[in-house]
C-alpha cells in the first residue's frame, strides 16, 4: 500500500522522478489532447505544421538568400535555411508554449494534483510531433537537391534533438515559473524570442561571426543548428568543441530550470 | 489497523495579497527597485526577518484528526471557514504551512466535476482525458468505459464534441467518470451542487454504494446537509480554520452548525427589541411564541403528537383590509415547508383586528412535522401591494423543535424519512380478485 506524507517543505528526491514516471499516461494524454485540439481547431489541421516552416523558408530564401545574398556555406540557401528553421521553430515554439502552460492550465492545476512538470514536458512533446511532421519536407528537399546524410550524421541527430529538448524544457520551466508570478512576462517573450532568432545562426552561418563564433556557441541552439547542417548537408566538418559547449550550456539551463521550477511548483495553486 | 489518514496540527497561512486579486507585474517590481532601491531592500529585509508581516491570514490553524478506514466523514462549515483548504492540502494541490499528514492508500480527489474537460473533444475522448487527469490508468478507464457511459446516459452523443452538450449531460458525464475512480481514499468537494435533483440522487446512491460495498474512505465537503446526514457516519464542523466539533453524531453536529453558536434553540419566543427595526406604518409585532393547547408557553421541544399554538401579539396602528399576517416555516437546512396567513380561509371567517393591541393565534397541527428543528418566520404585507415582512428577510423568527411522539406504532419511534411525518389511517380488506 502506498503511503503519502505531506509536509510543509518537501525535500526532493528520486521519488519525484519516479512519480513522473507513474504519471506517464497523463503526460501522454496531455500531449494527445493538445495535438488533437489544435488539429481540430485549425481548418487546415496537420498541414499547418508543414506550412509554417515551409512558407517561412520561402520568405527567407527570397529576402535573405536571393536579395541579401546571405552566405550559406556553399549549399543551396533554401535547404540551408530550412535545417536551421526546423530546429529553431521546434525550440522557439516549445519555449513560448511552455512559458504559458501553467496559466493556460490553471483550472486543472488548482483542482487536481499531479506532478506539475508533466505540463511543460507535454508541451515540448507536442512541438516535437510538429517537428517530426515538418521534417518530412526536409527529406523531400534533400532528395531534390541530392544530399545524402552520412551515417555518423544520422546518429548524431538524436543527440541534437535531445539538446534542443533540454534547452526548451529548461528555459521553458524558468519562464513558466516566472510567468505565474509576474504575468507581464508573456508580453515580453515574443519580442525576446524574435531577438534570439537573430542571435542564432538560422538565416546565416555561424562562420559569419569569424573568430567570435565561440560566443554564439553559448547559445546552445547555435551548436545544434551548426551540427545539424554539418551532419545532414556536410557544410563543415562537425565542430565537436562547439557541440560540447552547447551541450554544457543546455545542461546548465536545464538544471537551473528544474531546480527553480521545483522550488516554486508547490505554490502555483496558491498564486494562480 | 491504524488510521488511514492522520492529520497532525496542520495550518495554512496565506498572505492577504493573494486575496486582493490581481497579480504582480515584473515591470512594477523592477520600477520599484529602480525608483527606490532602499525602500525595496527594507521591505525585503522585513519580509525575511518576519517583522511587519501583518498581511497574513491563517485559513487553517492547528487542525488535527484521524480517519479510520471505511469512515465517511462530512466536513461542514461556513464559506471561508477552511473546508476546501483542508481538501486542497490533503490532495497535495497546495502545501500546508505547518503540520504533517500521513495517508495510507491510493488517494483520489474530486474537487470539481469535469476538471480538464475540453469543449472541442468528444465525449469519448473526454472520458479518457478526464480519467487520466483524475489519476486513473488507461486500462482502468477502458475497463469501466461502458459502465461510465451507461451511468451518464449519454450513449448517443459519445462522438459529439462536449461543447454541444447540454449542461446536464456535461455534468452527468463528468460525474460518471469520477464515480468510477477506484481509490482507497476519496476526497470530494461541493460537487453535488450541480445537476438536477434526479441525478444528484443517483450520485449520492453511487457514493453510498462505493463506500458501503467496497469499504472506501470518503471525506466529503458539502453545504447539502441532507446529503451529509444521509451518507456520512462522522461529521467535522470547521469554524474560522479550526475544528469546532468532531463527532459521530452527525445530526447533532449539523444542528450545531445550523443553529450557530448562540444556539437559537433557546429562542422559542421572540419579543420586539424596540429598536425601530420592525416598525412600519401599519403594525408592529411585539411578541411571538408557542404555547400548548392550554395556553402555557413552551420552552422545550414539542412532541409530534401535541398541538402547538403559535401566538403573534402586536400593536395595530392603521387597519387595512389588505393586511396579511402569517408565517413561513422552514426545515433545518432552509427548505420552505409552507406559508400560512390569517387570510387563508373564507373571507367571513378572517379574524377581525382593530386598532390597538391584538393577539393572533393559529394552530400548528399535530402529527405533521417530523423530528427536528424548524424555523418559523413572521411574514406578511399588504395583499397585492407590498411586503411588510418579506419572506427570507430579516424578520422576527422563532424556532420550534419537535421531538418524540412520532407515532403510536411500535415500528416507528424515531425520526421518520422525509420532511414531514403525518400519521395517516389505512383501510384494508381481502379482495376476491
Amino acid at each position: 500500500m502506498t503511503t503519502t506524507i505531506i509536509k510543509p517543505k518537501k525535500t526532493w528526491s528520486l521519488g519525484d522522478f519516479r512519480e513522473i514516471w507513474n504519471y506517464r499516461e497523463l503526460l501522454y494524454f496531455f500531449t494527445w489532447r493538445d495535438l488533437k485540439v489544435r488539429y481540430k481547431q485549425t481548418f487546415i489541421g496537420v498541414l499547418w505544421a508543414i506550412l509554417q516552416p515551409f512558407i517561412t523558408m520561402i520568405v527567407f530564401t527570397v529576402f535573405f538568400g536571393k536579395l541579401a545574398q546571405m552566405p550559406s556555406d556553399g549549399v543551396p540557401y533554401p535547404i540551408f535555411v530550412y535545417v536551421g528553421l526546423l530546429f529553431w521553430q521546434f525550440f522557439s515554439s516549445a519555449l513560448s508554449e511552455t512559458s504559458n502552460i501553467l496559466i493556460s492550465n490553471q483550472a486543472i492545476i488548482t483542482k487536481v494534483y499531479f506532478p506539475r512538470l508533466i505540463l511543460p514536458l507535454s508541451s515540448v512533446l507536442t512541438k516535437f510531433v510538429d517537428f517530426t511532421i515538418a521534417s518530412l519536407i526536409l527529406v523531400g528537399m534533400m532528395f531534390y537537391y541530392g544530399y545524402m546524410p552520412h551515417i555518423i550524421g544520422l546518429l548524431i541527430l538524436p543527440l541534437l534533438l535531445l539538446i534542443t529538448f533540454m534547452v526548451a524544457v529548461g528555459g521553458g520551466l524558468c519562464l513558466a515559473s516566472v510567468n505565474v508570478k509576474y504575468r507581464d512576462v508573456r508580453y515580453a517573450l515574443p519580442f525576446f524570442i524574435q531577438i534570439l532568432l537573430f542571435l542564432t545562426p538560422v538565416i546565416y552561418p555561424a562562420s559569419i561571426a569569424g573568430k567570435y563564433s565561440w560566443a554564439l556557441a553559448l547559445n546552445p541552439m547555435t551548436g545544434v543548428i551548426q551540427t545539424a547542417r554539418a551532419a545532414l548537408l556536410g557544410t563543415t566538418p562537425t565542430n565537436w568543441l562547439l557541440l560540447g559547449i552547447s551541450f554544457a550550456a543546455c545542461f546548465m539551463i536545464l538544471i537551473i530550470g528544474v531546480v527553480y521550477f521545483k522550488k516554486v511548483e508547490r505554490y502555483f495553486a496558491d498564486i494562480l | 489497523m491504524g488510521p488511514i489518514i492522520k492529520v497532525k496540527n496542520v495550518g495554512k497561512k496565506y498572505s492577504i495579497r493573494h486575496f486582493q486579486g490581481g497579480y504582480v507585474a515584473l515591470r512594477d517590481v523592477i520600477m520599484t527597485i529602480i525608483k527606490s532601491p532602499l525602500c525595496f531592500l527594507k521591505k525585503k529585509v522585513k519580509n525575511i526577518t518576519g517583522i511587519g508581516t501583518k498581511e497574513e491570514f491563517w485559513a487553517l490553524r492547528g487542525v488535527s484528526f484521524e480517519v479510520k478506514a471505511g469512515e465517511i466523514i462530512g466536513v461542514i462549515g461556513k464559506n471561508g471557514a477552511g473546508k476546501s483548504t483542508i481538501l486542497k492540502i490533503l490532495t497535495g494541490i497546495t502545501p500546508p504551512t505547518t503540520g504533517e499528514i500521513v495517508m495510507h492508500g491510493k488517494v483520489a480527489s474530486l474537487l470539481e466535476v469535469g476538471t480538464g474537460f475540453h469543449p472541442e473533444l468528444t465525449g469519448r475522448e473526454n472520458i479518457f482525458l478526464n480519467g487520466a487527469i483524475l489519476g486513473m490508468k488507461k486500462s482502468e478507464i477502458a475497463k469501466n468505459f461502458d459502465s461510465i457511459v451507461e451511468f451518464a446516459e449519454t450513449e448517443k452523443f459519445l462522438d459529439t464534441p462536449v461543447k454541444f452538450y447540454s449542461s446536464g449531460m456535461y455534468v452527468r458525464l463528468a460525474f460518471s467518470v469520477a464515480a468510477h475512480m477506484e481509490p482507497d481514499i476519496l476526497l470530494v468537494d461541493e460537487v453535488l451542487a450541480v445537476g438536477d435533483a434526479e441525478f444528484q440522487k443517483k450520485c449520492l446512491g453511487k457514493m453510498e454504494e462505493v463506500t458501503k460495498k467496497r469499504g472506501r474512505t470518503i471525506l466529503f465537503v458539502s453545504h447539502n446537509m441532507t446529503a451529509i446526514e444521509k451518507i456520512c457516519n462522522r461529521c467535522i464542523l470547521i469554524e474560522k480554520g479550526q475544528i469546532k466539533r468532531d463527532s459521530t453524531d452527525v445530526r447533532d453536529v449539523i444542528k450545531d452548525y445550523l443553529c450557530g453558536t448562540e444556539s437559537t434553540i433557546k429562542d422559542y419566543s421572540w419579543s420586539n427589541p424596540n429598536n425601530g427595526r420592525f416598525e412600519n406604518e401599519w403594525w408592529k409585532p411585539l411578541h411571538i411564541y408557542l404555547t400548548d393547547k392550554n395556553g402555557k408557553p413552551y420552552d422545550t421541544s414539542i412532541r409530534n403528537d401535541q398541538v402547538a399554538e403559535l401566538v403573534i401579539k402586536g400593536d395595530m396602528k392603521n387597519c387595512d383590509p389588505a393586511l396579511t399576517i402569517g408565517y413561513a416555516i422552514y426545515t433545518e437546512d432552509g427548505m420552505l415547508l409552507y406559508w400560512s396567513f390569517q387570510t387563508d380561509t373564507d373571507e367571513n371567517s378572517w379574524p377581525k383586528i382593530e386598532r390597538g393591541f391584538f393577539t393572533l393565534k393559529t394552530e400548528i397541527p399535530q402529527r405533521l412535522l417530523n423530528e427536528g428543528i424548524y424555523r418559523i418566520e413572521l411574514i406578511g404585507g399588504l395583499q397585492n401591494r407590498s411586503w411588510l415582512f418579506a419572506p427570507g428577510g430579516h424578520n422576527p423568527t422563532i424556532n420550534i423543535s419537535i421531538k418524540g411522539g412520532i407515532s403510536d406504532s411500535p415500528y416507528w419511534t424515531g425520526k421518520r424519512s422525509g420532511i414531514i411525518a403525518p400519521v395517516l389511517p389505512w383501510r384494508g380488506y381481502n379482495s376476491t380478485n
